[in-house]
């Protein structure tokens, strides 16, 4: 059982859902970033994601990819953030995984990559950019770890093949509400609903909702369907004052994910 | 492919496997929203790539459309001022737009009329993909937007004007380093959240697969017809076959059908900037490891972290990170020897093959015809050297002068 498994046990067992900011580490810095992660976990998040900055993030919108940018442009490390994770997930009572390309898995080493989350007290990770075909030896790296490999399913996804994706997955299923990029959207499909339900009426794993989750009344919409919400970009935009004001941004990032917390159950 | 089917062919070998691998090297390390798409492409392609009428189709378009067989000439003062091995140019110059890339857009725009979609997306450096693109689609009268990095939107003015002038619009990418990388990045985006209306055309043999087959047959004509023509004027196969080699498009065109034909020795040319320092070239093939970048697992410029580099040519078409993974795999193998080759050689080749033959290469091209002017020296009068020239020279005419410190226009 790693620490997400453990967080839906205890959620499905409350029957309350989950709601899982994402933020970039490095953007503005390090010690933001260590600041943002308490002020999430405090202001009603049940895990956090943090997004390890990639050069070419082929996944992200243009808002996280901005934020990665900024990041790289200061130099941030990988060896840099990781310490920076030791020293938050003590204090932290949420789990943490991180968003990662698998450039920089392959680059680092895929044991030694999982054997430093493992140290710092991370949960699993996410490689929005690894398939299952390109998966089973970072599945078995995790296993070996009881670390969560979160996989992604997609509108395009075919049913056949998103069961295949449950069986290889492991924490929970990240379903990716709009086939794109991150980003905010105005509105969410309503084919979205069957087809979270369909999934999780197939997999004993939860299923949670990202991508384009931006307002209250899409958690108000979702939260029945689902099993947690993911929101990416509707918080990193708002790092992006983060630079000039870290005092201000971290209350106002606090605030609306309170506003977001508060609608979810 | 088109004109032989794999099935038949003798160099069915060398792959890819049903992953998409040469040997270790491609793959798939996309996001799950690409997966669709992809295999409906694959599927599509080996389909068409059965089909009589398809093969017919783009081969009539091949002679009467691009202006097929490209011809291969004898540069023979070229050879007379080196003073050894013969040198022969495979004009890829001449095509319609002037590069190779036509025999890439014609092919992939008939597969978007077979798969039904009504649009394409293409990246472009250089610009002669984002033209070529363009006048494929407006053959075919489909809708085409290019993505250019402002950094080449900068350097390749020429060619920006012809892509408007052909209808289709170009998106200036202004993320990233501004080049070819951050235009493919921007067009695989848009391609995610489009894919069941719009074809993305990717113009090297780079990308998930299917793309690197599928961009390596539609080229693989240019290699074919080599060994025909060959044969033919010199009565024998080239000793040696030299291409430059960015994301190696050319390249693997011209040398797939050669692969088997094992007296022949292959050269690519990467990009060797201004040194051999990170950030001063463009030649992962060199100086790089492998690694993942651009949905494919192939050599690449990255920093301890995995972050891919920024490199540098002063060619467009060749400053790109990365490179198509059946080139690390011709290279894992010993297959192919690969180099590279300095600004200055190139733009010295450049003006020699100007003033001996009256041809103004691409300044990509420049670095093939630079290695087959350093290795025509060394070799024996009675052996021959093809160059593919894969490009003309006139677009990078402002950016010689520039660099030249000369006054253009």
């Amino acid at each position: 059982m790693s620490a997400i498994d453990d967080l839906f046990t205890r959620l499905r067992h409350q029957d309350r859902k989950a709601l899982m900011p994402f933020v970039t580490a490095g953007d503005p810095d390090l010690a933001f970033t260590a600041a943002v992660l308490k002020e999430l976990a405090a202001r009603g998040a049940s895990m956090c994601e943090v997004g390890i900055p990639y050069s070419d993030p082929i996944a992200d919108g243009p808002v996280i990819q901005a934020s990665y940018t900024r990041a790289l442009d200061k130099h941030v490390k990988l060896a840099s953030i990781l310490e920076t994770l030791g020293e938050v997930t003590p204090q932290l009572a949420t789990p943490v995984v991180t968003m990662v390309s698998y450039a920089i898995i392959y680059r680092h080493g895929l044991e030694k990559y999982a054997d430093a989350l493992v140290a710092q007290g991370v949960a699993g990770m996410i490689v929005p950019d690894l398939p299952i075909e390109e998966s089973p030896q970072l599945a078995k790296v995790c296993e070996a770890r009881d670390l969560s490999l979160i996989q992604l399913i997609t509108p395009t996804t075919p049913n056949n093949r998103a069961l295949r994706i449950t069986e290889t997955s492991s924490g929970f299923i990240y379903y990716v509400s709009v086939a794109g990029i991150t980003g905010e959207r105005a509105k969410l499909p309503t084919e979205l609903i069957e087809r979270v339900s369909w999934l999780r009426e197939n997999t004993p794993l939860p299923v949670c909702i990202g991508f384009g989750i931006s307002r209250p009344e899409h958690v108000r919409l979702l939260a029945p369907v689902a099993d947690g919400l993911i929101v990416g970009s509707a918080i990193v935009r708002r790092m992006e004052a983060a630079e000039k004001n870290p005092q201000a941004t971290l209350q106002e990032i606090g605030d609306y994910v309170s506003s977001l917390a508060a609608e979810l159950n | 492919m088109p004109t032989t089917p794999r099935a038949d062919s003798s160099c069915s070998a060398h792959g890819p496997d049903a992953a998409g691998r040469f040997g270790v090297f491609g793959g798939r390390y996309v996001p799950e929203t690409l997966i669709y798409a992809l295999d409906q492409l694959a599927e599509q392609y080996e389909a068409a790539s059965q089909d009589a009428s398809f093969r017919a189709e783009y081969e009539e378009l091949l002679k009467n459309y691009v202006g097929r067989p490209s011809p291969l000439y004898f540069a023979k003062r070229l050879t007379q001022h080196c003073g050894g091995a013969e040198i022969w140019l495979k004009r890829e110059d001449l095509n319609h737009t002037g590069a190779h890339k036509i025999n890439n857009t014609v092919g992939q725009a008939l597969l978007t009329l077979r798969m039904g979609k009504k649009r394409v997306i293409a990246e472009t450096g250089a610009g002669q993909h984002g033209v070529a693109t363009a006048t494929a689609c407006a053959h075919f009268g489909l809708e085409c937007v290019v993505f250019m990095g402002e950094e080449d939107i900068r350097r390749q003015a020429p060619n920006v004007f012809s892509m408007k002038l052909l209808g289709a619009e170009v998106r200036p990418v202004t993320s990233g380093s501004r080049t070819l990388r951050d235009a493919v990045n921007e067009a695989m985006r848009e391609w995610m959240s489009c894919v069941e209306s719009t074809h993305y055309i990717l113009g090297s043999v780079v990308g998930p697969h299917p793309f690197p087959m599928i961009v390596r047959d539609f080229q693989s004509v240019i290699g074919r017809e080599t060994i025909q023509q060959s044969r033919a004027q010199m009565g024998d196969l080239p000793n040696l076959v030299v291409a430059c080699v960015g994301g190696g498009s050319n390249a693997a065109g011209m040398f797939y059908p050669f692969v088997e034909l094992e007296n022949v020795s292959l050269v690519g040319v990467e990009a060797g900037g201004r040194g051999n320092q990170p950030g001063d070239h463009a030649s992962p093939l060199t100086y790089g490891q492998p690694g993942i970048l651009h949905g494919s697992f192939s050599y690449v410029m990255q920093d301890e972290d995995g972050q891919t580099c920024d490199v540098h040519s002063m060619s467009a078409g060749l400053d790109y990170p990365g490179v198509g993974p059946e080139h690390s795999y011709w290279k894992s193998t010993g297959r192919v020897t690969y180099t590279s080759c300095t600004d200055q050689d190139a733009m010295n080749a450049f003006d020699a093959l100007a003033r001996f033959e009256g041809i103004l290469p691409a300044l990509e091209s420049s670095h093939a015809v630079a290695e087959a002017i350093k290795l025509a020296k060394t070799r024996n009068r009675n052996e021959r050297i093809v160059v593919c020239l894969s490009g003309r020279g006139d677009k990078d005419a402002a950016e010689i002068a520039r660099l030249k410190g000369q006054s253009f226009g």
